[in-house]
This record gives C-alpha cells, sequence and structure tokens, in this order.
C-alpha cells in the first residue's frame, strides 16, 4: 500500500517492518515523531528515556542480547549519547543497532547547526541519509542488515525537511527473526584495554570493508544527463538540484554518506567539465574529495549556512531567479510566545520583579528570553542552567544573591540532576528553580520520568521531585504556585536571602494538557481601565491595546487570572 | 503536467495543518505524486507557520521559494503580506482578513501595517480575500474557518468538487462531517463582493 507519511513516520514504519524489538530515545525536534508513531506498534516495546545516553545504552544493551534495536534523537542529542557510541562502534553489536539522528539546517528549533556526519567519520561507523519518505522506510530497514553484515551501529541522518515532509512510501509486511542467541565473548563485549586494542585494529578493518561495499553500493546510485555539469549530493539537496538543476546535469547520489567511497567519485567526477558537490551546512563530502584529488567546486560557491533550496541552487548554478511580486510592507516579525494561560508567564513575572540574573535552559520557558518579559541572560545546552548558575556563583559570589537558575521537569531529569549534585557538594549559594509544568512541553508534549505515565500511556513510577533534590543534599525545598504572584514572587526572595543552595520548584500543568480545567474568560472593565499597560507586560497572546483600553480576547483567554493580579485598578474581571 | 505549489500560511494554532492534510490527501486520490512540509516545533506557540504542498507527475524539492507558488492560502493577513513574495506572478492568493497582532506589536514595538490588502492588490496580485468567520458560524463552529478557507481556495484550482468533499470525509469524524461539509461549501461559493 503507499501511503503519504512524513520521512519520520516512514522510519517508524521501517523499524516495524525490519523486526526492531527494542526502541528507546529522548524526544527532540526534528526527531521526535519516530519514537512516537513506533510505539503506535504493539510488537515492538518502546520508551521514552530519561536522555539520549541513556537511550543509546539501553538499545546498545538490547542488540547484544540479541535484538535488533534503536535510538532516535535530534542533533545535539548526539552530543549527549556520543560516549556509548564511540564504545558500541568497538563491541559492535549482535542483533543490529540503528540509531536516527535529525540534523536541524536553517535552526527551525535548535539552539546549533552542528553537522551529525563527522559523528559517523569519527566515531568509525556508518551512515546513510535517505532522500524522501520512501527511503526513510528502506533506508532504515537497510540499516539493520547493515549493522549485522559490518558489526556495527548504522546511523540514519535525516534533516528537518526529510523528517516533516511527506511523501508517497510503499509499506511492506513486519519479519520478525526473533532474539538473536548470545554467547559469552568478553573480547568483543568488554571494553578495556587489552580487549579494547584489538577491537581498535577490527574497527580499521572494517572500514576498509565497508569503504570497498560503498564502491558498488547500490545506495550510491549515478543518473547519466549532461556532460557539463556533475552534481555530488546527498538528501534534501538531492531532491534541491534535481528540481534546480533537472537534465541540464548528471548526478551521483549518496546514500551512504560514510564512510564514502573513492573510485566511485572518481571515476564520476571525471566525466564533467564542471563538478559540484552540494551538501547543507559543513563540507563534508567536499573534504573527503579534496583529500583524494577529486577536483570539486562546494563552499568556494555554496553556504556554509543555512538551509538549501531549488532556489539557492539555480541562482548559483545557473545564474537564474524567479520574477516575483514585490511591495513595500514594513512586515513585523510573529515570533513564537507563551501560550495563554502558561504557568511559565507567572514564574517570569515575578523573576522581573526580583530583577535577577536568570541562568535559562531549554524548553518552552527559552520563549521567556524575548519582550516583552526579556528575563533570561543565559541559554547553552539542556541542563547548563544548573552547573552554569554554580560556576558563575562561584566566580562572582557577591552576586549569587542575585541570581537564579531555571530547569524544566524533562531537562532537569535530563541533566539537570547532576549540576545540581554538584551544587549540594560544592557547597553552593544557589537557587534553582524547577518549572514543574508535567510534561515534557517545547517538544509537543511527551511523558517523562516525572508525568507518572509512559509514552503508551500506561501508568508507571514518577520521580518525586522534593524527595530526590533532598536526597541529593539540598535542604531548601519548597514548592510554589507560579500563578499565584505575590506567594511566588516572596518564595524566591526568601530563598535568595538565605544562605546555601535552595530548590524551587514552581508547579502547576501545562494549559495545553487536556486534564486541566480552565476558568471562564476574563474581561476588561472599560471604564476602570486607565491605560497604565501594566497587563501587556507579561506577554499574553490574548491582551491587546485597541481604541486607548486594554482588551481581552476571549476566544484566547483561559482565565488564568495573572493579568488580573496586575492590574491596580480592578478593570479586570 | 508540471509540478504545481500550494502554500498555506497561518498563525500556529490556526489549523494549517489539517488544510495542508485535507489537501495532501484530495491530491493523492487524483494520481498525483505529492509531497507536504510542514515545520513542527517552535513556530507552534503562536509563530509563524506555512506549510507547502506541491503535486504533479514527479516532485522533488518539497519546499516552494520566492516567485513559485501557484497559490497561497494565507489564514491571516499579515501573514499573506510576510509570504507575498513566494507567489508567481500569475499566481493566486486567498486570504482570510482576520488580523492577528503578533507580539511586537502588542507589545508596543511594531506597527501592524495599514492597507495591507490595498497594497498587495496594488502590486498586482489576483486575490481572493475572505471573512471567514461569519461563514464558519453560519455552517455551525467558528473552528470551521480552516474548512471554509480551503473551500475558497479549492475554487482555484482545478480538483472537481467532490474531491474535495471525499477528502472531507476521509479526514473528519463523521459527528462534524456535515458541518464541515457546509463551511466547505460556503468558502467554495464564495464570490468575491
Ligand atoms: C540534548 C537535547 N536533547 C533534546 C533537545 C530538545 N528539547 C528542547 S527542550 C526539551 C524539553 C523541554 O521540556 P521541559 O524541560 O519539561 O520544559 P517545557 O518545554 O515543558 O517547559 C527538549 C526535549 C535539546 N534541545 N537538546
Amino acid at each position: 500500500m503507499k501511503e503519504l507519511l512524513l520521512g519520520n513516520e516512514a522510519v517508524a514504519r521501517g523499524l516495524y517492518e525490519a523486526g526492531c524489538r527494542v526502541v528507546s530515545s529522548y524526544p527532540g525536534t526534528p526527531s521526535t515523531e519516530i519514537t512516537e508513531r513506533a510505539a503506535e506498534y504493539d510488537a515492538m516495546t518502546v520508551e521514552w528515556a530519561p536522555n539520549e545516553k541513556v537511550a543509546m545504552e539501553v538499545a546498545g544493551g538490547a542488540a547484544i542480547a540479541g535484538a535488533r534495536s534503536f535510538c532516535g534523537m535530534k542533533h545535539v542529542g548526539l552530543n549527549v549519547a556520543a560516549d556509548p557510541l564511540f564504545t558500541l562502534s568497538y563491541t559492535g553489536v549482535n542483533a543490529g543497532l540503528v540509531i536516527a539522528v535529525a540534523d536541524d539546517p536553517g535552526m527551525h528549533s535548535s539552539q546549533n547547526e552542528q553537522d551529525s556526519r563527522h559523528y559517523a567519520l569519527a566515531s568509525k561507523t556508518m551512515m546513510l541519509e535517505p532522500a524522501d519518505s520512501e527511503e526513510c522506510l528502506q533506508y532504515t530497514k537497510r540499516a539493520f542488515e547493515l549493522s549485522e553484515q559490518f558489526d556495527t551501529p548504522v546511523i540514519v541522518r535525516l534533516t528537518t525537511r526529510i523528517s516533516h515532509s511527506r511523501s508517497l512510501t510503499q509499506t511492506g509486511e513486519r519479519v520478525d527473526n526473533g532474539l538473536k542467541p548470545y554467547t559469552k565473548d568478553a573480547q568483543k563485549y568488554v571494553m578495556m584495554p587489552a580487549m579494547a586494542r584489538p577491537r581498535h585494529a577490527f574497527v580499521e578493518q572494517r572500514i576498509l570493508a565497508q569503504t570497498e561495499w560503498a564502491e558498488t553500493s547500490p545506495l550510491n546510485t549515478v543518473e547519466y544527463n549532461s556532460k557539463k555539469i556533475g552534481v555530488i549530493t546527498s538528501g534534501a539537496c538531492y531532491q534541491y538540484a534535481k528540481e534546480a538543476l533537472g537534465d541540464k546535469a548528471s548526478y551521483l547520489k549518496l546514500g551512504c554518506v560514510d564512510p564514502l567511497p573513492v573510485r566511485l567519485l572518481k571515476d564520476f567526477a571525471m566525466q564533467f567539465e564542471q563538478v559540484y558537490v552540494i551538501e547543507e551546512l559543513d563540507d563534508f563530502i567536499e573534504t573527503h574529495c579534496a583529500k583524494h584529488g577529486i577536483a570539486v567546486i562546494g563552499k568556494a560557491v555554496f553556504s556554509l549556512l543555512g538551509e538549501y533550496s531549488q532556489s539557492v541552487i539555480a541562482k548559483t548554478i545557473l545564474g537564474e531567479e524567479k520574477e516575483f511580486l514585490a511591495t513595500d510592507i514594513a512586515v513585523p516579525g510573529r515570533p513564537p510566545v507563551l501560550c495563554t494561560g502558561c504557568p511559565h508567564r507567572g514564574l517570569f513575572y515575578a523573576l522581573k520583579k526580583l530583577k535577577v540574573f536568570v541562568s535559562g535552559d531549554i524548553g518552552c520557558y527559552t520563549l521567556a528570553a524575548l519582550p516583552p518579559l526579556s528575563m533570561i541572560d543565559t541559554v547553552i545546552c539542556m541542563g547548563a542552567s544548573v552547573s552554569a548558575l554554580h560556576g558563575r556563583n562561584k566566580a562572582d559570589p557577591a552576586n549569587a544573591k542575585k541570581s537564579v537558575a531555571v530547569i524544566g521537569d524533562s531537562t532537569f531529569i535530563h541533566s539537570g540532576i547532576t549540576g545540581l549534585i554538584d551544587i549540594a557538594y560544592n557547597k553552593s549559594d544557589s537557587v534553582v528553580i524547577i518549572l514543574d509544568n508535567s510534561i515534557t512541553g517545547m517538544t509537543g508534549h511527551q511523558d517523562n520520568p516525572t508525568t507518572g505515565k509512559t509514552i503508551k500511556g500506561e501508568p508507571a513510577s514518577a520521580v518525586n521531585l522534593e524527595l530526590l533534590v533532598k536526597a541529593v543534599g539540598i535542604e531548601r525545598v519548597v514548592v510554589v504556585d507560579p500563578n499565584n504572584l505575590q506567594a511566588t514572587e516572596n518564595a524566591i526572595r526568601a530563598e535568595l536571602e538565605a544562605d546555601g543552595p535552595s530548590v524551587v520548584i514552581s508547579r502547576r500543568p501545562c494549559a495545553l494538557l487536556k486534564y486541566v480545567k480552565h476558568s471562564p474568560a476574563l474581561a476588561v472593565d472599560k471604564e476602570k481601565c486607565v491605560a497604565c499597560k501594566m497587563c501587556m507586560r507579561i506577554g499574553c497572546p490574548a491582551i491587546s491595546f485597541k481604541d486607548g483600553k486594554s482588551s481581552i480576547d476571549p476566544t484566547q483567554c483561559v482565565g488564568c487570572g495573572v493579568c488580573k493580579q496586575l492590574c491596580k485598578f480592578g478593570a479586570i474581571s | 503536467m508540471s509540478v504545481k505549489s500550494i502554500m498555506i500560511v497561518g498563525v500556529g494554532g490556526q489549523g494549517t495543518l489539517l488544510a495542508s492534510r485535507l489537501l495532501g490527501s484530495a491530491l493523492l486520490s487524483q494520481g498525483y505524486d505529492v509531497k507536504v512540509s510542514e515545520v513542527h516545533g517552535m513556530s507552534q506557540r503562536g509563530g509563524a507557520v506555512v506549510t507547502y504542498v506541491k503535486y504533479g507527475e514527479n516532485v522533488a524539492s518539497p519546499v516552494v521559494r520566492q516567485g513559485e507558488a501557484d497559490i497561497i492560502l494565507a489564514f491571516e493577513l499579515l501573514e499573506a503580506a510576510r509570504w507575498f513574495d513566494f507567489l508567481k506572478p500569475e499566481g493566486k492568493l486567498v486570504v482570510n482578513t482576520r488580523q492577528i497582532d503578533p507580539m511586537p506589536v502588542v507589545s508596543g514595538s511594531a506597527v501592524y501595517p495599514e492597507g495591507v490588502l490595498k497594497t498587495l492588490r496594488a502590486a498586482g496580485a489576483a486575490i481572493t480575500a475572505i471573512d471567514a468567520l461569519p461563514l464558519a458560524e453560519q455552517a455551525g463552529s467558528e473552528k470551521a474557518v480552516n474548512v471554509v478557507l480551503i473551500g475558497a481556495m479549492a475554487s482555484q484550482t482545478d480538483l472537481p468538487v467532490e474531491v474535495w468533499q471525499a477528502a472531507i470525509k476521509a479526514t473528519v469524524p463523521p459527528k462534524f462531517l456535515e458541518m464541515n461539509l457546509k463551511a466547505f461549501e460556503l468558502g467554495f461559493n464564495y464570490k468575491q463582493s
């Protein structure tokens, strides 16, 4: 049957058809739907892990036990999971181990634009790159076979446009070959120096064999058209190039981007007057060509930044541009905002009143960095809010009483807890605020170890945050309702004044959760409104200023009451 | 047949994703090769959202760029202006006249431009401007705004009306079917006054 599937859905279908038995992932745009869709198949054990390192270790353990296994993540997730990846490369697998990593050229929803292909090269594994949903399904299945054939983890690299585009996909049946027998083999599975040295030699041999395979693999395909222009490309760029150049160019499409072939590239490149390497982000393929003396044009004409498209390629190679209608309208930006009723809003307003330095983290609450709240000073990576605050407070103790860290519940479990242990252990005078909205919000509502539910919606044990932070040595722990502005401000002020570390848990479920009951919409009494615009300071999308007065959109307001607490004139009720 | 490109643009939360899914399934039933490109994540929280739908014999790139769209369906006026240069000079714009202030306008650091529709018309585009909310209410629910807009856009394509109706039947729950079919019809039959 042919279906219109997202790239991510097609990967999930590929897992199912390949007989994959264990899936463990941590969410991250644009990779999340792979695991969400995989969870719809009862034939697989599918789980959210606390972070990507755990996910990859779960999948690695399952593969060694003899089950085809998988973990998925966004590009920065692979930084977290790099440690197990590099050594799983040495142990190899038993049953196939496939990892999907989704890069985000253009940074639609990421904090950096790193290129994951370097990880395949550095870990000496293998990386396939599909160019549409059909290939997402087929390559996922191929990846399991290659993993078993070469005894290596195999990475499937996606990018936003592949993960989040729908295209026609032929689906098939599941073939499950059961659990492969596990045989104890310390030389292969116990990585300590004496055993790891011969395994490193194995890895180097393996790469040679994989490279030889890549020379003739049907995953790397050549399409001959014009003798003038040759294009070497992969993934989404292949689609852009085809649309821009059509049969004005010939193509070498690389379905396997690591290891790269040598003879195949040389033989292809030789035949054209001009050879372009078209690849988003880094000059990965180009560098390989240069190393082997293959003359190509790449980043000399194409950018290292952002997403490509057919128009970028048509302009660069053919000098062609489309006509369009222009106007001089100054269009204001429309950045994403905290939703109406979002519990993060009250918390950040309290911080604004306290005029503190805020060591920020990644989640919906990062939006509080934007006006009008503008209440985040730094954001680095998941978990860094806590540890970076500790570093700051050690460097500048005089300002420790004017600094806090903010971190979401999912992010705290992912990698904030280790920073908090550091704070307790190294006697830090730091205040950490956990924004517990009972869900992983930013990536679209995934359960996590604090929510009491598994990915399949089954009841699970829930981390007790109060007990957890006490157990690591934090004695001062308070819980506040962020929609109560005064109480929240008072509680944080008290913890800032107190000596020693504290944790404030700002607790209220995400306003978009189905079980959250909303109050009736509020309205502005135009007689009482003096147009002071106090209520506009919280960045609520339901509040606007019309005809000289504040006004609340009744279709958007969920009655959270935060604006009402700000109005000194009692105009909102 | 050469590839046709449609863009659906709006504000996160307005139901643009349902619209693109409906469109995708209508085109699929006609035997076209179809690609639909969505952006999830950050853009959902009230930010600007865009979906590309491309169809034809053989679609390569899933995205639409400047000067390439045959039709732009804009759920909000400012968003029509934001993506206007993506329209082909001979392309068609179907726009909901509702205005939703973005946060920089709400917080006073930017202004919502005036006379957007007039400026776009003056630039030479073929525009259908429609206030979809009263039509949706007439169909039975303010939630059906997106289906009214799909109807208005559908009348600009060469797909027969039955194909759209079948796609709606396949996509919406039976409970809301009648209301959605009505909403579609009101949009489809809308004549620019
Ligand atoms: C290493 C890494 N993995 C995944 C992500 C994607 N991501 C961004 S924020 C976030 C979780 C946010 O959840 P939470 O901390 O509970 O805050 P909320 O969005 O609910 O406010 C995730 C998974 C990331 N940025 N980095």
